[in-house]
């Protein structure tokens, strides 16, 4: 295939990611450094209420924002370097707790609380969607052929519901005196109120991720369980390996190209967390993220968005993409120079 | 399993029969719970007694309910048409219509059959249970409450059909033309072993990582403005993109191409490049090889990419949520609306009665293209 028509074959397909993506980035880039915000002018008004013999009049200086002809109100964009990171950093407070050890100040800062649950969410939810996508394999894998189908077709509903009303049906099962959260004040016999601090929203959190990933862990490694060599399974059993040996030396390393796909893959999302925080609406204790990002872009109750704090804000968070991806990248760098 | 050394004791069967049930249970509950609550008042929906849940004492106590009776009949139409859609409608399919036309069969078949199914669930069947119910006594009294209020106040009261069109536009949209632009290039890139399109995959890659809400953010102050920067090419009547069902379209189709490409890619491999060479040999140019060999093997491949297209343009909150406005709202934003606005528990039971009308498409969606689906998670998988 010559170099025009893989053009015009993939020509469209680059267009819109360079149009909807790069250009995006960079303009987020851009934007970071910027800071548009209406200009404001002082004014002097003179307020008279009407008093015995003279009127009672009060100046005063009011700053309101300029208006220009059509009534709208005049923004100006000023370059404002690194103020916007600054702003959503807070480093001199940050480096202030951390030189005290005094945690608690930290997380009263939104960016890192995000990013303290950012990445304990991902690191903690990793090993066990690979478990037990894993188990679920192997369950589904024992099963008799012909229930298989319909075990799948169970096993897929959690990974194919919309996810914030996934977390919407948890939310529901625990919420005031949902039936699950009475099932457990009836069987711990006290009061349990699941809402009402950071930790156990976090815990139901990782448990929702959990049961909506692992679905999609189980099916890759469940179709990686047909390919297993039988021969040396059986070659094992003859001499003499426990099942739990066959699992740990046939059985892991035959799907570990697999476990480490899923492992990517849900590194990559789990690194976007924020439906969770929507469905269980948790601001007020847990933050993630891209949530942090979302909520900059969402008008306040003024109308104004801080455009310039989410760029910044999103910037950070791309660098936690980056390190994400440097590792795989570099090993498909390699296959491909080898495969050449 | 066929070897006898690897046959396994009765006992590590049965516990491991059993685990699978209790996932079944963990992985099916909360959706079930959800269609439950969603047909009881509000009282019976939020009771912290499971029982009263599922049975709707106060429900039953304003009169709504079912006897075991229409429970029986009611059971009995539904298994009726599932064995009508899985025996008899594949062969009458396969007999009538035209070969090369069986899609259109298909069509034809399933509205025949969900047309007959809707009048006789819910138009026939009513009536004679009205008249039935009294004559058996015992078995015709109410014993399960269940009422359809919720769904009515959703669809009717509060525009929820307004925002169902909204997503049917955005999900359309985004499958076409994501569709028609991943095959191209994931047939270029299947075919071109080139340094340039291994660097394509790698952003791709790169870009498929991105948090959507980045991306937002580049879009927002632009689309905003667009009547600003548009107006010296389009002139006066320059559209504001923000809130446009079709911006939104062009920024999902281009959050997802990264995936469908690599999908695409991985399917167009395993198709044998010979079949595009023989075609060439035959005086193909490389786009008719493409167009009259290539695409009648690969409609599998498309279907189940289309299908994972759907997926994330169906279930997207994120930039629905930000880049459209309330007028064109799509339907999972605008659950999260009355999640978070409403307070009341009959609120709450609307929001839920709504969370279940937008999840039963995408069960149907399970049932009908499992196969699809498994193997479209398993072709990214296993070619890496």
């Amino acid at each position: 295939m010559n170099f025009r028509t893989f053009a015009t074959f993939v020509g469209p397909s680059v267009f819109m990611m360079l149009l909807f993506i790069a250009f995006p980035l960079v303009s987020v880039f851009k934007q970071s450094f910027y800071i548009t915000q209406p200009i404001y002018e002082t004014v002097e008004t003179e307020t008279c209420t009407p008093g015995f013999l003279t009127q009672t009049c009060v100046t005063e200086q009011v700053s309101q924002p300029k208006l220009d002809d059509d009534g709208k109100i005049i923004t100006r964009t000023d370059f404002v370097g690194l103020q916007s990171y600054r702003n959503v950093l807070e480093p001199e407070r940050a480096w202030r707790a951390i030189s005290d050890g005094n945690w608690n100040v930290l997380s009263t800062i939104n960016f890192w609380k995000a990013l303290r649950f950012t990445l304990t969410f991902t690191l903690i939810t990793l090993p066990l969607v690979v478990v037990c996508g894993l188990g679920i394999a192997i369950l589904i894998n024992n099963a008799a052929r012909s229930i298989r189908g319909p075990v799948i077709f169970v096993s897929l509903l959690p990974f194919i519901i919309t996810p914030v009303i996934g977390v919407l049906s948890i939310n529901w099962l625990f919420r005031g005196d949902g039936i699950l959260t009475a099932m457990m004040e009836w069987w711990l016999n006290r009061d349990i109120a699941l809402f009402a601090q950071a930790w156990t929203i976090e815990v139901l959190m990782m448990l929702y991720r959990v049961w909506h990933v692992a679905p999609f862990a189980a099916i890759i490694f469940y179709a990686g369980l047909q390919t297993v060599n039988q021969d040396s399974l059986e070659s094992a059993v003859i001499d003499g390996a426990t099942r739990w040996q066959r699992l740990k030396y046939i059985v892991i390393p035959h799907l570990m190209p697999l476990i480490i796909f899923v492992s990517m893959i849900h590194l990559m999302d789990s690194y976007r967390v924020f439906e969770e925080i929507v469905g269980f609406s948790s601001q007020g204790y847990v933050i993630s993220l891209q949530w942090l990002t979302f909520d900059y872009l969402t008008p306040d109750q003024a109308g104004n968005r801080s455009i310039s704090r989410a760029s910044a804000n999103s910037m950070l968070t791309m660098i936690g993409v980056v390190i994400l991806l440097i590792f795989p990248l570099r090993r498909t760098w390699r296959d491909h120079k080898g495969g050449h | 399993m066929s070897s006898r050394a690897l046959r396994q004791p009765v006992s590590l069967r049965l516990t491991s029969n059993i685990f699978l049930a209790l996932w079944c249970l963990i992985a099916a509950f909360p959706i079930f719970w959800i269609v439950v609550m969603s047909f009881k008042s509000p009282v019976d929906a939020f009771d912290s007694n499971a029982l009263n849940v599922i049975f709707g004492p106060a429900t039953l106590g304003v009169g709504k309910g079912l006897s075991l009776l229409d429970i029986i009949l009611g059971i009995a139409v539904i298994w009726g048409t599932i064995l009508a859609a899985t025996k008899p409608l594949p062969s009458m399919v396969k007999s009538y219509s035209k070969p090369g036309q069986e899609w259109f069969g298909w069509l034809a078949g399933v509205v025949v059959l969900l047309v007959g199914f809707l009048l006789v669930f819910f138009v026939i069947l009513p009536v004679v249970l009205n008249v039935l119910n009294p004559l058996f006594g015992p078995l015709g009294r109410d014993i399960l409450g269940l009422t359809t209020e919720h769904y009515k106040t959703v669809w009717i009261d509060r525009g929820f059909s307004n925002n169902f069109k909204n997503s049917l536009i955005v999900t359309t949209g985004v499958v076409t033309v994501s569709l028609t632009v991943g095959t191209l290039a994931g047939y270029g890139l299947a075919r071109s072993g080139s340094t340039l399109a291994f660097w394509i995959l790698i952003v791709a890659l790169v870009f498929r990582a991105l948090p959507h809400s980045v991306l937002v953010a580049g879009y927002l102050p632009v689309f905003i403005n667009s009547a600003e920067w548009l107006a010296p090419i389009l002139g006066e009547n320059a559209p504001t993109l923000y809130g446009k069902p079709f911006a939104v379209i062009a920024v999902l189709v281009a959050i997802n191409q990264p995936f469908t490409i690599w999908m695409l890619r991985s399917f167009f491999q395993n198709i044998p490049a010979e079949l595009d060479e023989a075609a060439r040999v035959d005086g193909c140019s490389h786009f008719q090889a493409f167009r009259r060999v290539i695409m009648p093997v690969m409609w599998p491949g498309v279907i189940t990419t289309g299908l994972f297209s759907f997926l994330l343009a169906y279930n997207d909150f994120l930039v629905t949520a930000l880049l459209l406005d309330a007028q064109n709202q799509t339907m999972v934003p605008a659950i999260v609306g009355m999640f978070n606005r409403e307070t009341t528990t009959t609120d709450q039971v609307v929001a839920v009665a709504a969370a279940v009308s937008i999840t039963a498409p995408l069960i149907f969606l399970v049932l009908i293209f499992q196969r699809q689906i498994v193997s479209g998670l398993t072709a990214g998988a296993v070619k890496g």
